[in-house]
């Protein structure tokens, strides 16, 4: 049902694709980061929670909505969208025809961040799975216990008299940040690229605490703050603003020390919006699936672990999404 | 080891010097003499010898961590480090028990003697009981790698403090290879240095490159200017009847040198020469290539000597007659020194560092310039007034190099790098067009990017794979890349039969396209046009 072409992962059955790189006339989005949400498709099918960052991304496009777990038919395809729990609105895409069942999950975590839709496992025949973290030195904490060190991070730094800069993926992880502060200890700023996806996820009916910082009130004093950034703020005059400040860095690849040393914050937070190893083993499990595609990541030791310990018909599948866990904005 | 973990964690986490040698003064108040003993030795790089294999200890963490080797492997590719890699596979463990730094490398240590089986049992113990940051240290020590942010100065200024002493002598105390088990605060910092510990060598004076235009170090008669040559820097001390050969990365080199042994019977008690150790034969230098080789050899034959014979070219001499003459200007010491070449030197295996004479600033930087033409990597400038100082010091001494070769190369092969930058593609192979017009890889060179550079590369070579090799790709023959080098030898190790020394990346040439890159001819002559006779 399901092949892989230069275009994206296309269903030939139905006539769409599935997070497509290139223009094409149908598009159904796994969720809004841009590596999976490509301009210039003629019509897109996401989940609801999605559209308005869709929106700020692409412009006007013309783009139809849907529910987690409501069928729609594609060409007689069973077309529905399950929670992934990557980010706010993010979905695992099954497709079903004559009783063969496709998931195509684009990116998931199994962990709760408390603010997007909980993972949802779907019991299928062929699987899609990223491997962003597909190899076992990456071990994740549950989030909560990284927005605990968050908190106590910033109250330290806040008593010592220092802003607090985290760094994360404006869309995604800016915003489970921000859902778990405790707001108590200060006030909280925005770097625009955070507030302009803060103010899209309003329209659906989510709010973040914080201000934008833009050139109205460049000459606020800020003190003890909370500042929410995307990476790629690093390195930039516009954190001078802060001074004196600590900066910290939330990914997944702060697992690593070189890693950290990389971006030479004073701080990295192993926080990630992927599976790590254990939740990836557990997620291809769940499912059932005999045939595992295994996309973007460490794909060639994800597929000869799973074909070696548990006997599956594990892929490799080329494409050509990145991760925004890297750090460079796309 | 919970406080010499605190003392790594601070260390790791700051950049700020002071920061650290506040740390350092306060582990030190903190912590039993034997800890302080074992912590200056691993600190400084004295590093106890590593108790197990490698191999042994990638097995059991894969064991433990029930994973294949081969997985394991994979997982110690990208994390770049073995110690990171085995904290990171191992499930964190509440960690329970309550022994110092000491009593662990004593318990490291005395593994020495066990059967495979029951290191395997120490080892596997402790990884139960250590957890998080205190599991990465002590892998650190076990897999014989361990390096904290700080320099040896570092470490000598927070002694200096906390023993409240002056920091040359204590870097002098510090000096070659000491046994933290056989020394005791008293005895390492005894203030009889020669007379208790006559193999210690004195630091080594090391000289900055000169950055500011070459008029501003004013009249050159104040100076002595020498050929820099490629060698390996080491001392030469002659105490008590003993002849010991230093290293400058404090290696104890004497049976490495045996030619040197001979200096027993000339040269008078109390002699310390600072030089170069170069191999010379039949009246001319050899490559730094066959030095190398010789180095490399676990034992010296007969016939590795009569191949590779070196001398040492003495630039400066530190203890005469029993007595640190490091104080006394460097005119002074290089009178002595020339009486010692002239006078004191069985077989001539001591030459003297010749000054060069030039009238002009001018005339010196033409022999900058064509240095190599003369065998040598550029000039040593040192003021004829200049103590002999500790460690590296800008203002009286600098070197002042010769550019290095360059040649533009196609990028061929990538393969992602390391540690800071697992992830990413940073180590390249690069190739020039041989004969048939085809590409023929000649180097790797990993630095010379910036951060920015290496990301736009990186998502090239993704896009632009041809084919994987396990973790290297082949890619489209496109972007060419200035690689400079110091140097350039004869090698049939390699396809290109050219060896380069010290290859890295000048710059990227986006302005220029895979056929304009340089030929195996042209990288042949650079082979014939820089190697003196
Ligand atoms: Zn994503
Ligand atoms: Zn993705």
């Amino acid at each position: 049902m399901i092949t892989f072409t230069d275009k994206g992962i296309y269903c030939k059955q139905g006539n769409f694709y599935i997070d497509p790189w290139k223009p094409v006339e149908k598009a159904l989005i796994t969720h809004a980061h841009s590596d999976h949400a490509r301009y210039g498709s003629k019509q897109y099918l996401c989940h609801k929670f999605t559209v308005p960052v869709l929106r700020l991304r692409l412009g006007e496009i013309d783009v139809q909505a849907i529910e987690y777990g409501e069928k729609l038919y594609i060409n007689n395809v069973q077309v529905s969208f399950h929670p992934a729990g990557h980010i706010i609105g993010s979905a695992q895409i099954r497709l079903e025809y004559k009783g063969e069942v496709w998931v195509i999950s684009g990116d998931y975590k199994l962990s709760n961040d408390l603010l997007s839709t909980p993972y949802e496992c779907i019991k299928c025949h062929h699987f899609i799975t990223e491997s962003t973290f597909g190899l076992p030195i990456y071990q994740f904490q549950n989030p909560q216990f990284i927005y605990n060190d968050i908190n106590h991070w910033w109250r330290t730094n806040a008593s010592e008299g220092y802003n607090t800069i985290v760094l994360g993926y404006a869309l995604g992880k800016s915003q489970t940040i921000l859902h778990s502060l405790d707001k108590s200890v200060g006030n909280i700023y925005l770097h625009g690229a955070v507030a302009n996806i803060n103010d899209s996820l309003g329209r659906v009916g989510f709010h973040f605490p914080g201000k934008r910082v833009s050139e109205e009130n460049n000459k606020l004093k800020i003190e003890r703050a909370f500042i929410s950034a995307p990476p790629s703020a690093l390195n930039t005059t516009w954190l001078k603003k802060f001074q004196p400040y600590r900066i910290a860095m939330c990914s997944g690849w702060m697992a690593l020390r070189g890693a950290r040393r990389r971006y030479g914050v004073d701080k990295g937070f192993v926080l990630s919006d992927h599976c790590d190893w254990q939740q990836l083993n557990d997620a291809v499990a769940g499912t059932g699936a005999e045939d595992i595609y295994v996309t973007h990541g460490y794909e060639t030791p994800f597929v000869k672990w799973l074909k070696e310990k548990f006997g599956l018909r594990a892929h490799e599948v080329k494409t050509f999404y990145s991760n925004e866990e890297s750090g460079e904005d796309l | 080891m919970k406080l010499f973990t605190n003392l790594f964690n601070e260390i790791d986490s700051s950049t700020k010097t002071n920061i650290k040698v506040e740390a350092l003064v306060h582990y030190f108040q903190l912590v039993s003499e034997e800890d302080i003993l074992y912590a200056i030795a691993l600190l400084i790089g004295n590093r106890p010898r590593r108790p197990v294999k490698t191999s042994q200890l990638k097995l059991w963490a894969a064991e433990m961590s029930h994973i294949p080797s081969w997985l394991f492997d994979d997982c110690y590719y990208i994390a770049g480090d073995l110690a990171e890699t085995i904290t990171l596979l191992l499930k964190e463990h509440p960690s329970s028990h309550n022994e110092s730094l000491h009593d662990v490398i004593k318990a490291l240590q005395q593994t020495a003697l066990l059967s495979d089986e029951e290191k395997k049992n120490v080892i596997t113990n402790y990884w139960q009981r250590f957890t998080g940051n205190e599991l990465f240290v002590f892998n650190k020590l076990i897999t014989g790698n361990f390096r904290m942010g700080v320099s040896k100065q570092l470490v000598v200024k927070a002694l200096a403090k906390f023993l409240q002493s002056d920091e040359t002598k204590i870097a002098h105390q510090l000096m070659g290879k000491w046994n933290p088990a056989e020394e005791t605060l008293a005895t390492l910092f005894s203030d009889d240095i020669t007379a208790d510990k006559h193999y210690q060598p004195y630091p080594f004076y090391l000289a900055y490159p000169l950055e500011d235009d070459i008029h501003t170090l004013g009249d050159i008669n104040d100076w002595i200017l020498e050929a820099k040559l490629d060698g390996i820097r080491g001392q030469i001390i002659y105490r008590a009847n003993e002849l010991y050969v230093w290293s400058r990365g404090e290696d104890l080199l004497t049976d490495k040198f045996p030619e040197f042994e001979k200096l027993k019977n000339s040269l008078p008690a109390g002699t310390v020469i600072d030089g170069e150790i170069i191999p010379f034969k039949d009246n001319r230098f050899l490559s730094f290539n066959e030095l190398q080789t010789r180095i490399g050899r676990k034992n010296i034959t007969t016939k590795i000597l009569t191949e590779v014979p070196v001398v040492m070219v003495c630039f400066d001499l530190l203890e005469w007659n029993g007595e640190d003459i490091r104080h006394q200007p460097l005119s002074y010491r290089r009178e002595l020194l020339e009486n010692v070449v002239k006078n004191f030197n069985e077989n001539k295996i001591l030459i003297l560092s010749q000054s060069l004479h030039f009238d002009k600033w001018n005339e010196a930087a033409n022999y900058r310039i064509n240095a190599r033409q003369y065998g040598t990597e550029g000039l040593m400038l040192k003021q004829k007034n200049s103590p002999y100082e500790t460690g590296r010091k800008r203002g009286n001494w600098w070197k002042w190099k010769t550019g290095p070769m360059t040649i533009d190369g196609v990028l061929l092969y990538a393969q992602s790098g390391h540690g800071r930058r697992a992830n990413l593609f940073t180590d390249y192979t690069f190739a020039v067009w041989d004969e048939q017009k085809k590409l023929l890889p000649f180097t790797k060179a990993y630095s010379g990017l910036t951060d920015k550079e290496i990301i736009e590369m990186d998502n090239w070579i993704k896009r632009n794979t041809i084919e994987k090799f396990g973790p290297v790709r082949s890619v489209k023959p496109y972007h060419v890349f200035e690689i400079a080098f110091e140097g350039i030898a004869e090698s049939t190790r390699h396809k290109s039969g050219v060896a380069l020394r010290f290859p890295r990346i000048l710059r990227w040439r986006k302005d220029k396209h895979a056929e304009e890159a340089n030929t195996v001819e042209e990288l042949r002559s650079l082979l014939k046009n820089n190697n003196h006779e």
